[in-house]
Order: structure tokens, then sequence, then C-alpha cells
């Protein structure tokens, strides 16, 4: 097994020039960070933080204004269907029925297949996200918002992408509806060994979904500033995850990071020069401190953790 | 009973009352017998020379229709001929303007730079009068039929080109994107992403330009002549035949809500809710 990360962002720069011209807006600068192979990384951050530019980014709809974001040794440049992308807005061509958005992707992933073999792949991954009986049928306007997002979760898995990248894909759900759809879209992931990131504003969301959470200060001059690590075993479920122990101690980092940490201190003195290659600090707020110790760790059956702890003690010793 | 019938029933009572009133004001034409010495002298011809009654060319009408496709020379054909040679120069000379316009809308529509460029020429061509190309076309051409096909071709293009630009150049960023993602090429994102969902767009352009393309082959053909349904209704009207030309007039009227009406249906056809 291939040892190097799938994903590696490297001082990660995004400029924009300023109506006047004088002075270039930078949203964010020097952003580092590795996902691993079948990792599902959320990234959180408040708005204008460029978040949803650092997913165009590894989408390759946007272009960096320097760095590079680098996928199985290869680097990123322009779209690709190694790349899946949930829209918030779905972004389903509405004059398709639902099976067939879910065809356009799959046939434009493997052209070489039979319309019949393109046809039961799509069905199967629409079946996947509860999408069946006759709703397949249906045109994205006759469908609910939930549904939409389902079509869209489906088209992505279905193309089987490297990496799937979901910019707020529940952002324009009502929270019973999210619900829902976050549990289908944890059973799809854990059925597969894809590999997800995702921009999302709900922390409870994040919690109960990723193995790692982002953590990004707020724009201009932004930066990821620290990784959190979800010590808390899957399957996760909604109901009895807030009574897991690390539940809160994680929650309550995140919040705190988001009401007062989040502001940055670059962004007070832009004349500081720029970090290069720093990653961000690694968090475990789900382990009580005087557990860290090898030998005492608390058994955990997040499948990265573990190398990320031993790698983490092991530049502390 | 539904708005729909209720309508129906309203149009048709209308047009019976309006059809009434035609009918009963127009003067009937009294026998020889009783005209005086001086309409006799006239051959009764200021009570020829009035607008037909309805009766008349109901009955013209059922003449015409049950006999559209005769062919007295050149001067006396059917209504069936008539309409027949318009069509098919309206339809030669359409879709030659689709075969230019799309593909051009498309270009400029996909490009800044191809909008930037031709947009003056397409400012100062698009509000000339078809029928003033007439003389051109005829000098050059040599030939008038060829001519009037030109013409319809000139007048259809504009609608079609704007609106296929403008359909191609509104297509959401998000589709657009979708297929990018989906490694689409070029040539397939046109066909299967920006043609689907600019289609509402370039057929109501489309719509518009059958629509003058109709309008237009009348006059071209009062000008042209020789034959067309614009030539039948000028030679009626030098016949001194108000009922031939009256039944003309509907006849123009039915078949351009045919054509009309075929296009509507194309267009609900590729219309699609977001």
């Amino acid at each position: 097994m291939n040892n190097t990360p799938l994903l590696q962002i490297q001082n990660l720069t995004r400029k924009y020039p300023s109506p006047e011209g004088d002075q270039e807006l930078i949203v964010f600068e020097n952003a580092n960070f590795n996902i691993e192979r079948g990792e599902f990384v959320c990234i959180i951050g408040h708005s204008g933080c460029g978040k949803s530019t650092i997913l165009n980014v590894l989408a390759g709809l946007d272009d960096a204004s320097s760095g590079v974001v680098i996928m199985d040794n290869t680097e990123v440049k322009g779209p690709s269907l190694d790349r899946g992308v949930v829209f918030q807005n779905y972004s389903l061509l509405p004059w398709l029925s639902a099976l067939n958005n879910v065809i356009f992707g799959v046939r434009a992933r493997f052209p070489d297949w039979s319309r019949k073999q393109v046809k039961e792949h799509s069905y199967k991954y629409l079946k996947m996200v509860g999408l069946g009986d006759g709703a397949e049928q249906r045109n994205p306007s006759q469908l609910s918002g939930g549904m939409r997002q389902r079509v869209s979760i489906a088209r992505a898995f279905a193309i089987q992408p490297k990496l799937l990248l979901l910019d707020e894909p529940f952002g324009a759900l009502d929270a019973l509806t999210r619900g829902t759809i976050q549990d289908e879209l944890i059973r799809v992931w854990s059925d597969t060994d894809q590999t997800v990131f995702m921009i999302t504003h709900d922390v409870d969301e994040a919690i109960l979904l990723a193995d790692r959470i982002l953590l990004m200060s707020n724009g201009p001059y932004a930066t990821i500033a620290e990784s959190v690590v979800i010590d808390i075993p899957r399957p996760r479920k909604r109901a009895e995850i807030i009574h897991h122990d690390a539940y809160y101690p994680i929650r309550n980092h995140l919040v705190d990071f988001l009401t007062t940490r989040s502001k940055n201190t670059h962004q007070m003195d832009p004349s500081t020069p720029p970090v290069l290659n720093q990653q961000p600090l690694t968090v475990r707020p789900g382990i009580v401190p005087d557990a860290l110790h090898l030998n005492t760790l608390p058994t955990v059956s997040n499948k990265f953790t573990k190398n990320r702890l031993t790698a983490l003690t092991g530049t502390e010793s | 009973m539904s708005t729909t019938l209720k309508a129906r029933v309203l149009s048709v009572l209308l047009l019976l009352g309006l059809l009434c009133i035609w009918e009963l004001s127009t003067p009937r034409i009294t026998d020889a017998e009783n005209m005086t010495e001086y309409e006799l002298l006239m051959g009764g011809a200021s009570e020829e020379a009035r607008v037909p009654p309805p009766s008349a060319i109901i009955l013209k009408a059922y003449e015409e229709l049950t006999d559209p496709l005769y062919d007295n020379g050149p001067n006396d054909k059917g209504i069936g001929i008539q309409i027949a040679y318009s069509l098919y120069r309206v339809i030669t000379g359409y879709t030659l303007a689709a075969l230019v316009a799309l593909p051009l809308g498309f270009l400029i529509g996909m490009s800044p730079l191809a909008y930037k460029t031709l947009d003056p020429f397409i400012q100062v061509l698009k509000p000339i009068s078809p029928l003033a190309w007439m003389p051109l076309a005829l000098f050059i051409i040599k030939d008038s039929e060829a001519s009037a096909i030109f013409v319809i071709f000139i007048c259809s293009i504009w609608p079609m080109l704007i609106n296929t630009a403008f359909g191609v150049a509104g297509v959401r960023r998000d589709w657009v994107n979708v297929a990018r993602t989906h490694e689409l090429t070029d040539f397939r994102t046109a066909f299967t992403v920006i043609l689907p969902a600019a289609a509402p767009t370039i057929l109501t352009g489309m719509r518009i330009s059958i629509g003058i393309a109709w309008l237009v082959i009348v006059a071209a053909e009062m000008l042209v002549g020789g034959t067309g349904i614009g030539y039948y209704v000028w030679n009626e009207w030098n016949n001194l035949d108000l009922t031939s030309v009256i039944f003309s007039i509907l006849v123009i009227g039915v078949v351009g809500m045919l054509l009309d009406s075929m296009f509507a249906r194309v267009q609900t056809a590729v219309q699609y809710q977001e």
C-alpha cells in the first residue's frame, strides 16, 4: 500500500486583485495539509475565509495564485473525473431525469461500458441513497431539495472518484432532511473506500462525519490553523454520539476556535514574513491529556488515528 | 364548465355575431329589372365593387378548398399550389438561415471576442427591412425565385442568431462546471449541456423567425410575382376579385398559425423547469 497521502496541499495561496488595483486581496495564504486515502476530512471556518476557493482549486475549477496540489504524486491541473464534486446547489441538469443525471456522470467516467451496464450501475447508486421505485424517472424540478441532493451525491459516488469534494452539501436543507442524508452519506461512505473532503458550517455535522476537521482562521490572510482529530469510534450514530466522552471536549474546542481563536494574528500585521510549509497543528481534544501515552491510549477503531498518533508522539520524543 | 370550454363557446358566438353583422350590413345586389337607367349603364358596377358578404367568401372557400391543386396556366392556379410555392420558399430560406445562425450564434455566445467583433454588424443589419434587400438581390442573383428565398433568409436570420447567442451565453455556470468536472470534450459539452440548456431560448428565436418569414413572404411575392400566396392576393386584387382576396387573407392567417403552433409544440418539448 502506498504510504504517501492521497492529497498534498502545499503553500496554497489565492490572491484577488483589488478593485483599485493598488493592493492585492489575499484570501488565504500558504495553506498546507494532507488527506490520507479513505479519510473523511471536513473543513470549517467563517464565511470569506476561502473554504470554497480551496475546494474549487482542488476540483480544478479555479486556479491558485501560488502553491501546488498534488494528488497521487501528480500535480492537479484542471478538472478531472478523479475528483468528483457535489455542489451546494445540487447542479443537476434540469432537463434530465434523476436517473439520467447519474447516467450522465457514469457514461463520462466509463465510456466503454454498454448502455445496460451504465444504467444498472447508475440505478444501484440511486438506490443506495434511497431513490428508486419511480422517483428516478422524475426531473429535478419534481424532486424536493433533499432528494435532489441525494441524486447529486449518487452521481458523485457513482463515478468512483479518488477524491470526493462536497461543498456544503446540506447547507440548503432543513434539519430533519439533513439528518437523514448525513446518515445515508455515512453509510455510502463506509461501504466504499472513498476519500472525502467536505466544507461545512455545522460543527455537529462535522463531528458526526469526519475523521479529522481542519479549522481555518478568518480571512483575509487565512490559513489552516488546526487539524482536529475526532477520537470517536465508528460506526457513529447521531443519537449516541453526543453521549460519548470525547464529544463535548471536541465540540467545545471547535466552538471555542470559531468564536475566539479564529481571529488571525497575521491579519493584524501583514508585514510579518509568511511561514512556508507549516502543517496545521494536530489537536486531539477527545483524548484527556494525561492519557496521551502510547501504552495507555484508548482503543480507537478509527482507521487513521493510529498512524497519526505514532507520527505525533514520534516527533515529540 | 371549464374556463377553456367557456372561452371556446364565446369565441364561436363572437364569430357568428360578427359574421351576422357583416352579412346583414352588406347591401343586396338589386335585380337588373329594378335598376335605374344609370345603374344599367354602369353594369351594376357600383354594387359589384363592394366588400363581399361572408356567405360569398364561404362559398368561394368551398370551391377553392375542394379543388386546391388545379392548374389552368400561369394566372389561374389552385390555392394549394400557391401555398406550396410560398411554403417552399419560406422553408428553403429559413433552413439556410438556421444553418448559418445557429452555429454562428453558438460561437458568439461562447466567445466574448466573437460577440464584440460581430455585434456592430448585427446591430446595423438587423433593423433593415428585408424588402430593402430586394433590388440588390435581384441585381446580384438575377433570379426572382432565388431573390425571394434570399429575402426570407435575411429576415429570419436575426432573431435566431441573437437568441442563440443570448441563450448560449446565459447557460448557468454550474452546468458548465458539471461538464468540466466530468471531463467532457468541448464538442460533447456543446451538445449534451449547452444545447439542451439553451434550447428553449433558441426555439423562441426560431419561432419568432418563422413568424417573420411568413409575414415577409407575402410582401416578397407581391413584388416578385409569378407564383405563391402573396402573388395570388395581388393578382386577385388586379382582377378586382375581393372575395378571393379576403379568402386568401384568411388562408395566410391559418397557415401562419399552423407554422407557429408547430414551433410552439417543439418549444414545449425542449422546455425544462429549474
